[in-house]
């Protein structure tokens, strides 16, 4: 029971990537959930996998995990194959689901014992592992409560810590704060930050622009099973969304062109219009003077607006640049992207 | 602590039964902890016994048998019947709540988790079975064959309970969801267990029925259970039975274990 790297001793990882994948394929009947997605992720990063529902995130984190079969394509886990080497890769990673998977009539210490006897840790180092992780996690108290009676932002934490149990050297996060409130998620992100140190290389997939930023040093942005931009998230804001933007809505449709001409040189990105919409969004980084001065070239120009604000770039927004459509690829989609979103900032405003 | 070098085949082997007792533990750590559930798991049996014995023992001619003595036998069949129904719920249960999941991107045995399942659930109707003795027993049930040949007839009851379990797993493993595997789990038993000679005796049926009562596997167990604990033919109703049971293992444990490993 030495090592970092878990359990079996210390499985050598070999030089390179902890997670490639090249041109992975699947199709569930005729969608096509991944088409052909090529990522190499380097040992001891974060990589966010940024990406509206449907986009093909979670296929891709059951694929690396073992879980599905790729129709085509190659996927490597530290090296190993996670179709011919299966049993290999499962010993070098943890999974967090998109649902935590813990057992409600067990108690936490159980939880985590549990996982660690089925990663072969040993009796006692598996509970020497349990009552750390629970430690760590701020569950202690709560040890020996059935995980029935945990709170939602517990139930998660308990969730990761199982992942964590083996000291795995690639873990795998499927949208770790869906479903938390902004305290919850806050905590959780505080956790992730802290434990994920020491070398260990994770893959997180996310809806949210703000949380890729704020966990991961590098983002891959997915949509319809396709990789179809990657950088840090400083790079990918400069190229769609700035620190924040400045939205604004053309009361005159017909004058939007008129108005990005005005507002052109503004902003530290490209500006973005929807002449259908008349609605136009400038990157900036140094916010409310810049808001002035659109304020007033816009009124030199006599162009009246409808609304204008200044707010954080979203995945929307971050869409939009990139592909010129909004994160949805379905009307249903947008409709719950947009009842999310809304519980969001109700959340935020809430005292 | 386990070589590193070990082919991953060898590893899986090596871990299997380990494996499955922790799995096995946990789905009996249930129990502890809702106790409600044991107790009306085990009440249901008891009055269901009480039932069958005081309101059809009178009615039915059970050839000269006091009506307990005919009933029993196949009630212990009957119970680990059911009880391996419970397995697919189970599984189901496990597969929506993310556990099998989880369990998969264990490097754990792969045949664990329904193996732990199937033992489990086992070891709660082998309890169950032993219950119903005893109540049996208090209404005036008798072993007429001696100890050895009651114990026989335990261990075939639950044998037999064993290899539904792997049916019951498979079913679970293929539904998906908690509702369709209540209803999937038990539909087809009730015809199985009903159309035998566990309540009544077979020639008491129609013709077409009998047909199917006696190539029933539940006949063959329940006939060999009976003649285990009160004495008659056991070597003919036992082949068939064991023939059942070999056959039903060797078709749904494979089957359900590939069902676990390509889930999608």
């Amino acid at each position: 029971m030495t090592g970092e790297t878990g359990i079996i001793g210390s499985m050598p990882i070999p030089d390179g990537a902890a997670i490639s994948t090249e041109r992975l394929q699947k199709h569930f009947g005729k969608i096509k959930a991944l088409d052909g997605v090529s990522l190499v992720v380097q040992p001891g990063t974060i990589t966010a996998l940024l990406g509206p529902n449907g986009s093909g995130k979670t296929t891709f984190v059951r694929i690396l995990t073992t879980l599905l079969q790729p129709d085509a394509g190659q996927a490597r886990v530290a090296g190993h194959d996670v179709v011919r080497d299966a049993q290999v890769v499962r010993n070098l990673i943890g999974l967090a689901g998109q649902y935590p998977a813990v057992d409600e009539n067990l108690t936490g210490q159980e939880n985590l014992e549990m996982v660690g006897r089925l990663y072969h840790l040993g009796g006692k180092e598996a509970r020497r592992r349990a009552t750390e992780l629970l430690e760590n996690f701020s569950l202690t108290e709560a040890s020996n409560r059935r995980a029935k009676t945990y709170s939602g932002g517990m139930r998660r934490r308990l969730d990761l810590a199982a992942s964590l149990v083996a000291k795995p050297p690639v873990l795998f996060l499927d949208e770790p704060t869906a479903g938390l409130d902004p305290r919850s998620r806050n905590a959780l992100w505080e956790i992730i930050t802290n434990s994920v140190t020491g070398g260990t290389t994770v893959l997180l997939t996310t809806q949210y622009l703000e949380e890729a930023d704020r966990l991961a040093n590098n983002i891959a942005v997915l949509d319809n099973g396709h990789i179809i931009e990657q950088g840090t998230a400083q790079y990918l804001k400069e190229c769609c969304g700035g620190d924040a933007l400045i939205q604004i809505r053309i009361a005159d449709r017909a004058q939007t062109s008129l108005a990005v001409e005005l507002l052109g040189t503004l902003g530290d990105g490209k500006i973005k219009s929807v002449p259908e919409t008349g609605d136009i969004s400038i990157p900036v980084v140094g916010g409310t003077s810049i808001l002035a001065e659109v304020v007033r070239r816009l009124d030199t120009g006599g162009i009246m607006v409808s609304d204008l604000g200044l707010r954080q770039p979203t995945l929307d927004d971050v869409f939009l640049a990139l592909t010129g459509h909004a994160t949805a690829t379905s009307e249903e989609s947008t409709a719950e992207t947009a009842v999310k979103k809304g519980r969001k900032r109700n959340e935020r405003n809430a005292p | 602590m386990i070589n590193s070098k070990l082919m991953p085949s060898t590893y899986r082997l090596v871990w299997t039964i380990p494996d499955t007792l922790v799995i096995a533990r946990r789905n009996l750590l249930r129990f502890v902890r809702l106790p409600q559930l044991l107790i009306f798991s085990t009440v249901q049996p008891v009055m269901l016994l009480l039932l069958f014995n005081y309101v059809f023992g009178g009615a039915i001619n059970a050839g000269g048998l006091s009506y307990i003595q005919f009933l029993l036998p196949g009630f212990l069949v009957q119970i680990v019947v059911f009880g391996s129904a419970q397995t697919s719920v189970g599984l189901a249960e496990d597969l929506s709540r993310g556990m099998i999941d989880r369990f998969r991107s264990l490097p754990m045995a792969r045949s664990a988790v329904l193996a732990g399942r199937t033992l489990a659930d086992t070891l709660r109707y082998t309890f169950l079975v032993l219950l119903m003795i005893g109540v049996g027993s208090i209404i005036g049930f008798r072993f007429h064959n001696g100890i050895p040949f009651a114990v026989a007839a335990v261990m075939l009851s639950v044998l037999f309970g064993f290899a539904f379990t792997w049916i019951s797993a498979f079913i679970g493993m293929s539904v998906k969801d908690v509702e369709t595997a209540q209803v999937a789990g038990f539909v087809w038993i009730f015809p199985i267990v009903f159309a035998s000679s566990m309540f009544v005796p077979v020639e008491t049926m129609p013709g077409w029925l009998q047909a199917f009562a006696k190539i029933n596997p539940v006949t063959a167990t329940t006939d060999t259970v009976r003649a285990l604990s009160l004495g008659g033919e056991i070597i003919t109703p036992l082949w068939k039975s064991l023939a059942w049971i070999g056959g039903i293992l060797l078709v749904f444990l494979p089957m359900a274990v590939r069902r676990y490993r390509r889930i999608q």
